[in-house]
């Protein structure tokens, strides 16, 4: 028998014995480890999206420095690669994607989505994007140009979208409610239910 | 990129294969599995025992059928196990040892 023929439920199980008997990883601290990452979530990015439509200079500084503006509302980016925010407007919309593997601004949108890891995705982002979206529901204007941003290790990407009509006077709680992890990607557009 | 350019299999950016394949867009829950190998990989970045960087290489470097046949945290497994047994951080004695422990 070989590590090659280990089923990867008795390999993980293996590792996780020889890392704890090597006091590299207890079995506390993995623990402790999925409690916070379970914890960022897209709840953390639409925080930030509502905040940029609410306040101009939150707006500014999160398109200048997202790493800055996420941790102005205290969501955790120790460790975090940088963090490129992109605006959407009636003339450009961006579309994210990572075609080498899964880079994804984890920090304030969580774990990537299954679809953003798949082949299909990281192919026809940068080939069929218009076609990719209607997948999603989403077809964009023709007269709205579309850009699509591949993130690296070293640099991740979000979308500020453009805030839907008939939200004026709400509260900062309720747009975030609005904002899904599709709209901070570019997959989706947010919209009134 | 000129189309006869050869590249490696993890760099599939409008490669063909792919392009007649449909996303789907469904939520998908990731499973205890797949949350304990990314704790893990955080926690040995976070020590400085493996980078991304070498997670990335790892990943990259498993044969073209491996990649596509393996899930995604499987991946990650079969790279973090090869990254420390070649770095030396635990040894194939070991862990087999611990896999066959009762």
């Amino acid at each position: 028998m070989t590590i090659a023929t280990l089923d990867h439920d008795t390999l993980l199980q293996a590792l996780r014995r020889v890392l704890a008997e090597k006091d590299i990883a207890q079995p506390d601290e993995i623990a402790e480890r999925i409690r916070i990452t379970d914890a960022g979530t897209p709840a953390q990015g639409a925080r930030m999206v509502a905040r940029a439509w609410c306040d101009p200079a939150f707006r500014t500084l999160m398109l200048t420095d997202g790493a800055r503006a996420a941790a102005l509302l205290d969501i955790p980016m120790r460790g975090a690669p940088p963090l490129g925010v992109l605006e959407n407007t009636a003339d450009l919309h961006h579309l994210v994607v990572c075609t080498l593997c899964s880079c994804y601004p984890r920090a304030v949108l969580g774990y990537p989505p299954f679809w953003f890891k798949s082949a299909a995705y990281r192919a026809r982002a940068v080939r069929d994007p218009r076609g990719l979206l209607t997948e999603f529901g989403t077809t964009l204007p023709a007269a709205t140009a579309l850009r699509v941003v591949d993130s690296t290790a070293d640099y991740r990407w979000m979308v500020l979208p453009q805030r839907p009509h008939g939200t004026e006077g709400w509260s900062e709680a309720a747009l975030a409610r609005l904002v899904r992890a599709g709209d901070m990607i570019g997959v989706t557009i947010p919209a009134l239910a | 990129m000129d189309q006869d350019e050869p590249r490696a299999m993890h760099d599939i950016g409008g490669v063909p294969r792919f392009l007649c394949e449909p996303v789907d867009p469904s939520p998908h829950s990731l499973t205890e599995f797949d949350r304990t190998v990314d704790a893990i990989r955080q926690i040995l970045g976070q020590k400085q025992v493996m980078s991304v960087d070498e997670l990335r290489r790892g990943i990259e470097s498993l044969p073209e059928a491996t990649y596509f046949g393996l899930s995604y945290y499987e991946r990650w497994l079969r790279s973090i196990t090869a990254i420390l047994l070649e770095k030396s951080v635990i040894t194939e004695a070991e862990l087999m040892a611990a896999a066959t422990a009762p």
